[in-house]
């Protein structure tokens, strides 16, 4: 009796699940499905599904691989990504191990410095920030990648010091004491008891930088455009929007991510929960 | 070994803090001291005392953003949450399929804001269509259009963070309170939430932040339409400085009162967490 109550219930909150389930990947399928559809079939009546005279097969890709250029964007969006998020890993590292391990009033003045600049909201430092990028000519796609080691830095320094701090000290003295001089002894001690938080770090930055909008707008939009870039040219640069050509690049913006998420799953989930915490 | 490790500081330390340098503490400090003059290029800045923010708050377009931004965080800090908390319930009943729902419900937090706002702008408009209005006829429709797009995003964030709470509860005390006859609302209400109190504390300040610098959404939603009323504070700042010259150093003045309120945030916050810890 209990039993078949309990399975009764079970099967109403797997339904409840379910359906929620279905609203939740609803809009990302709708857009999908609109990407099939002529660009004046999509406004007005965007739940419908294409037919004869609305399919318009692959046109909206072609025509918006085009307009916006999707693939420069795209190698620019990886390229952005995959080298500040490699440089933020590897030198904020360091800068963490050396900061936790060296003490001095400098240092955690400049710990603390750091931890601050995590509250400072973008727009603060947007105008001023974008001008003196100008100035050192940081304002291209190699100058761009010290801009965000720059921003970067506040969280990925707080998130490795307090994992340097749980180290037991032993270890690097006894590296040390065989003879390997401090680089050695972070390259290959440290930086390998560090790989959880790197991981954390990687995943956290990985999703910012990808996502980013504004910062690529103001520093190199004109000249170099990463996707949301692009994307938010596909509507600013064309008087009325190509809603077909839209569709299309929001289901080519979508692709990377899920594929990035679908592999990585199990860490960015953990990453984001531990970032959560500590941060 | 500290005299040895710092000899390193160049290799080590120094590239971080000259990036950080030049790219946070200059800018910052600069900000600040702009906010106080007036500028078009920073180079010609005179100082003008405190004339940009007595012109920033009698800025109706600011104190409109500003209202509309309180309003949106209290309602998406709300909605976000106990959606984000019902799901999590639901997740830990350890049934099957629990990772897949778990999955699907998280996605939308990778996917970047202005691309989201675009998805949500078709979804929105598609459904107001048939009452004959869109998305920026009345300031309205782009308040709710946000408070949907933010809960849709944010749910599956917070629900990882209350699912890590709810399985640290021992799963003993949920027996013994069964045992001793209590409803499944009192177990909640007694056991549950008291004890998931830090990753409530933790979602909440994510929402409440994450909501009140809210950009990118805002941008590709609606833009500020109809004439400004859906803008919110970031958009505003935004507007200011690159909508018109001359309004530079308001813009700045803007960007100030903007980081005093985040951090007045972040504050509470931190005071809110160290007291909890000290309780335990």
């Amino acid at each position: 009796m209990e039993q078949t109550q309990s399975r009764g219930k079970d099967i109403t909150i797997f339904t409840i699940l379910l359906v929620l389930a279905i609203l939740f990947l609803a809009p990302i399928l709708i857009v999908l499905m609109n990407s099939f559809k002529g660009k004046f079939f999509i406004s007005d009546t965007p739940f419908q599904f294409p037919n004869g005279d609305t399919f318009s097969g692959l046109s909206n890709y072609t025509s918006g691989i085009e307009k916006i250029n999707f693939f420069s964007a795209f190698g620019m969006s990886l390229f952005i990504t995959v080298c500040s998020v490699a440089v933020i890993v590897l030198l904020t590292s360091m800068t963490a191990w050396y900061i936790s391990r060296v003490k001095s009033k400098f240092n955690s003045f400049l710990y603390y410095i750091f931890v601050f600049s995590m509250i400072v909201p973008f727009q603060m430092v947007m105008f001023t920030m974008t001008k003196t990028a100008n100035v050192l000519h940081l304002d291209n796609p190699i100058g761009i990648i010290l801009i965000y080691l720059g921003f970067g830095s506040g969280l990925s320094v707080f998130l490795f010091s307090g994992f340097v701090k749980s180290i037991p000290l032993e270890i690097e003295e006894a590296v040390m004491i065989d003879g390997c001089n401090p680089a050695q002894s972070f390259f290959k001690v440290v930086l390998p008891i560090l790989k959880p938080i790197a991981i954390t770090v990687a995943i956290l930055n990985v999703m910012w930088v990808w996502n980013d909008y504004l910062l690529p707008y103001l520093t190199i939009g004109n000249e170099w455009k990463t996707i949301p870039v692009a994307i938010q040219y596909l509507k600013g640069g064309y008087g009325s929007v190509d809603m077909g050509a839209m569709m299309a690049m929001l289901v080519l913006a979508i692709i990377p991510i899920v594929i990035f998420y679908l592999f990585c799953q199990k860490y960015i989930i953990e990453g984001v929960v531990a970032g959560a915490v500590k941060g | 070994m500290q005299k040895s490790i710092k000899k390193y500081f160049a290799l080590f330390a120094l590239p971080t803090i000259l990036a950080f340098t030049v790219i946070f503490i200059i800018p910052f400090l600069l900000g600040v001291y702009l906010s106080f003059t007036e500028f078009t290029t920073v180079n010609d800045a005179k100082w003008v005392g405190f004339s940009n923010y007595v012109k920033a708050f009698s800025n109706q377009e600011f104190l409109r953003a500003l209202w509309f931004t309180v309003k949106y965080t209290v309602v998406s800090v709300i909605s976000v949450n106990v959606f984000a908390f019902i799901f999590a319930m639901l997740l830990t009943r350890g049934k099957k399929g629990t990772n897949v729902f778990r999955t699907i419900f998280f996605m939308p937090n990778l996917i970047g804001g202005i691309v989201l706002g675009y998805i949500w702008q078709l979804i929105l408009n598609g459904i107001l269509f048939k009452f004959d209005v869109t998305l920026t006829s009345s300031a309205k429709y782009g308040f709710w259009g946000l408070v949907v797009l933010m809960t849709w995003q944010m749910i599956g964030y917070m629900m990882i963070i209350y699912i890590a709470g709810i399985q640290n509860i021992p799963k003993d005390l949920n027996e013994a309170a069964k045992i001793d006859g209590a409803s499944r609302f009192v177990i909640l209400r007694n056991i549950t939430i008291p004890l998931i109190m830090p990753s409530i504390t933790i979602c909440l300040f994510l929402t409440l932040s994450n909501s009140f610098k809210l950009f990118d959404q805002n941008l590709a939603l609606t833009a500020g339409a109809p004439s400004k009323q859906t803008s919110m504070l970031a958009l505003d700042i935004f507007n200011t400085f690159y909508g018109k010259t001359g309004m530079e150093g308001v813009g700045q003045a803007k960007a100030v009162i903007f980081f005093v309120l985040v951090a007045a945030i972040a504050l509470i916050q931190l005071v809110l967490t160290r007291r909890k810890e000290v309780e335990n």
